[in-house]
C-alpha cells in the first residue's frame, strides 16, 4: 500500500501571492477573524520569529520594523483556490480523501511501476504552474507515515524538491531520520500526549516506534496503539473518500465590536442561521432542533459577564431558512439580557435527518417554502452570498466581523477580478 | 498518465442550469424531439479548456488595441500551458501584472505592445519577470 499526503505550503499566504506579485520575497502574514491572530505566515515572517497563533497586536512593533504585510482572511479566495487545488490533485489518483482546506491523501496503490518521487514532483510542478501554489508531498505505506514524510519534505529533512518518499529509503536511513524527529510531530500526538510520552522517556519518533504497543494501549489509548502500528508500516486508518453528512451544523462568529442591543443581536443571529441553513440544504438534510447562544468577552476582566444558550425544538424537521430564523430569534429573545457587552453569538442545527426519514405532524399546517429556498440558493450562488436575504438579517450589519486588510476576492466576484495593464 | 483520471467536475463559474428534460411533459402526444435531447451549447466549455487553471482578469489601458484588447475587456487566462512565440500573455514584471505579446528572442524575450504609442519591453536578466498565463480570449462588450 502506498499513500501520499499532499498539502499547500503556507496556504493562505500562497493564495494571496498567486494574485499579488508585490508580496513575493517579503514577510507576509494572514490574520484570523476580526484580525486577531496570525494564522498563516510566509517563510520570511517565520524567520522573523512571528509565532503561529500569535495575537497580532503583540507583533505590531516587529511588523513595523521589518515591513511585515498583514492581511485579513480572504476565505472566499482560499475556498476557491482550495477547490481548484483538490481537483488538480484528484487527477493524480482515483482515490482522494480531502482532509482539510489545504491537504489531501491520495491512494497510490497500483502506481508502483512509476517512480513515485518523480510522480510527486509532477504534482508540485503542476500546482505551481497552474495555480501558483507551492505544495509538499509525503509518500509512505500508511497515513501516519505519509504525514511524517510530508513533514520531512516541508522541513527539508529528507527528499528533494518538496517530495519525500519513505518507501524508497533504506531502513537504516529511516531509523536515523526518525531518531532526530520530535515525537510531537507524529500525527495524533498533541502537546499533552507529547509531555506524557516524554516523561516516559519517549522523546523522538524512533523511540515511539520501538515502544511496546500493548503497554501504551493500556496506559494511553487504543488510538495511540494504532498510531504505533501505522509507524511500523501497517495501515490502521482507512481511506474516507466520501465525507459523511454532518450530524450538526454550527455557525458562530465574534463581532467586529461589542454589541449591546437586541436588534443588532437579532440581525447577527438571523444572518448566522441563514448561513447554517444554506449548508443544511447543500447536504440535503432537515433539522429537528435549533440552538442559539450569546456571550460576553470572557477575557475582558472588569466587564460584567453573561453567557447563555437555548435549544428550540421544531414542530417538524425543516430546511426552510425563514422557519429556522424564526425559531432562533424566539430563543434569542428569551436568553437576551440588556446591559451586557456581547462579543459573540452562535447558532447550531441538531437532530439532522434526511427527507422522507421523518415523521410528519398531522396537525401542523405550516408548509416549507421549498421553491423559495431553491430560488434563494440559486440567486446567492450566482450573485454572491447574501445578495438575497431575510430582512431579519439587517441592512447595515455594523456588527459584522472586521476584515479591514482583506485583498480582493479575485476569483469569486466579478467586480474584484485582477486588473492587468495593457 | 495524468489524463487518465481527468474526470473533471463542471467548471466552478458555470451558471446553475436545469437538466434538459426536467420540464413539464405534455400528457398527450409525446415530443418527437425527446430522442434527440442533448446539452445546450455552453460558453464555459467553449472558452475554457482547463477550468482549474483558468482565471478571468480585467484589462485596463489601451496599449493592446492592435491585438483587439480594449480598455475594460475581460480576458480569459489559461495558466496550464507554456506560452508559444507570439502568444498574448499576462506577465509579471517588477511586481506588476501586464498584458503583452510574448516574442521569443535568441536571448531572452520581448514583450510587445499593440499600439505605436506604447513602447515594447525588452526583458533583461536583471528584471524580475515571469509569465503568469496565456490569454485565450478577450471578451469585449459591444
Amino acid at each position: 500500500m502506498s499513500i501520499a499526503l499532499v498539502d499547500g505550503n503556507n496556504f493562505f499566504v500562497s493564495c494571496e501571492r498567486a494574485f499579488n506579485p508585490k508580496l513575493e520575497n517579503r514577510p507576509v502574514v494572514v490574520l484570523s477573524n476580526n484580525d486577531g491572530c496570525v494564522v498563516s505566515r510566509s517563510a520570511e515572517a517565520k524567520a522573523l520569529g512571528i509565532r503561529m497563533g500569535a495575537p497580532w497586536f503583540q507583533c505590531h512593533e516587529l511588523a513595523k520594523r521589518h515591513g511585515v504585510v498583514a492581511l485579513s482572511s480572504n476565505y472566499e479566495l482560499y475556498g476557491d483556490m482550495s477547490d481548484r487545488l483538490m481537483t488538480v490533485l484528484g487527477q493524480y489518483s482515483p482515490h482522494q480523501e480531502i482532509y482539510s482546506i489545504d491537504e489531501c491523501f491520495l491512494g497510490l496503490d497500483g502506481f508502483d511501476h512509476l517512480d513515485l518521487l518523480d510522480y510527486g514532483r509532477q504534482m508540485c510542478r503542476r500546482t505551481r504552474q497552474w495555480l501558483g501554489l507551492p505544495i509538499c508531498v509525503g509518500i509512505a505505506a500508511t497515513k501516519t507515515l505519509a504525514k511524517l514524510a510530508n513533514h520531512c519534505a516541508k522541513k527539508n529533512l529528507a527528499g528533494v524538491d518538496g517530495v519525500c518518499n519513505f518507501m524508497s529509503m533504506p531502513k537504516e536511513e529511516l531509523v536515523q531520520l526518525f531518531s532526530t524527529i520530535d515525537v510531537g510531530k507524529v500525527w495524533g500526538v498533541g502537546w499533552q500526549l507529547r509531555e506524557k510520552l516524554r516523561l516516559r522517556g519517549i522523546e523522538n519518533v524512533e523511540q515511539l516506534r520501538r515502544a511496546n504497543a500493548k503497554t501504551l494501549r493500556q496506559e494511553f489509548s487504543v488510538v495511540l496503539e494504532r498510531t504505533l502500528t501505522e509507524l511500523g508500516g501497517i495501515p490502521c486508518f482507512g481511506f474516507e473518500e466520501h465525507v459523511p453528512n454532518k450530524q450538526q451544523i454550527i455557525a458562530s462568529r465574534s463581532f467586529g465590536r461589542y454589541v449591546h442591543d437586541l436588534q443588532e443581536l437579532r440581525e447577527a443571529v438571523a444572518s448566522y442561521m441563514a448561513r447554517a441553513a444554506t449548508k443544511l440544504r447543500r447536504q440535503g438534510s432537515l433539522a429537528g432542533m435549533v440552538q442559539v447562544y450569546i456571550r460576553t468577552n470572557p477575557h475582558s476582566a472588569g466587564q460584567a459577564q453573561y453567557q447563555k444558550g437555548m435549544s428550540v425544538p421544531l414542530p417538524a424537521p425543516t430546511d426552510d431558512s425563514l422557519r429556522l430564523i424564526r425559531a432562533a430569534l424566539w430563543g434569542l429573545e428569551r436568553i437576551y439580557r440588556p446591559d451586557f457587552a456581547y462579543q459573540k453569538a452562535g447558532v447550531a442545527l441538531f437532530d439532522l435527518t434526511q427527507p422522507g426519514a421523518c415523521q410528519h405532524d398531522f396537525f401542523s399546517s405550516a408548509r416549507d417554502n421549498t421553491r423559495l429556498m431553491a430560488a434563494l440558493d440559486r440567486i446567492n450562488a450566482r450573485w454572491g452570498r447574501g445578495t438575497l436575504r431575510s430582512a431579519a438579517e439587517g441592512v447595515g450589519q455594523a456588527w459584522r466581523m472586521k476584515r479591514e486588510k482583506m485583498s480582493p476576492r479575485y476569483t469569486t466576484r466579478w467586480s474584484e477580478i485582477p486588473r492587468v495593464t495593457g | 498518465m495524468e489524463r487518465l483520471f481527468a474526470g473533471l467536475p463542471p467548471p466552478a463559474i458555470s451558471l446553475p442550469g436545469c437538466p434538459l428534460l426536467a420540464k413539464p411533459v405534455p400528457a398527450g402526444f409525446p415530443s418527437p424531439a425527446d430522442d434527440y435531447a442533448e446539452g445546450r451549447v455552453d460558453l464555459n466549455q467553449h472558452l475554457i479548456a482547463e477550468p482549474e487553471a483558468t482565471f478571468l482578469v480585467r484589462a485596463t489601458g489601451d496599449s493592446m488595441l492592435g491585438f483587439g484588447i480594449h480598455d475594460g475587456d475581460t480576458l480569459v487566462v489559461d495558466r496550464s500551458t507554456e506560452p508559444a512565440d507570439r502568444n498574448i500573455v499576462v506577465a509579471m514584471i517588477d511586481g506588476e501584472f501586464t498584458v503583452k505579446q510574448f516574442c521569443r528572442l535568441p536571448a531572452g524575450c520581448l514583450l510587445r505592445a499593440g499600439s505605436p504609442a506604447h513602447r515594447d519591453i525588452l526583458v533583461d536578466a536583471e528584471q524580475q519577470f515571469s509569465i503568469w498565463g496565456v490569454v485565450r480570449w478577450s471578451l469585449h462588450r459591444l
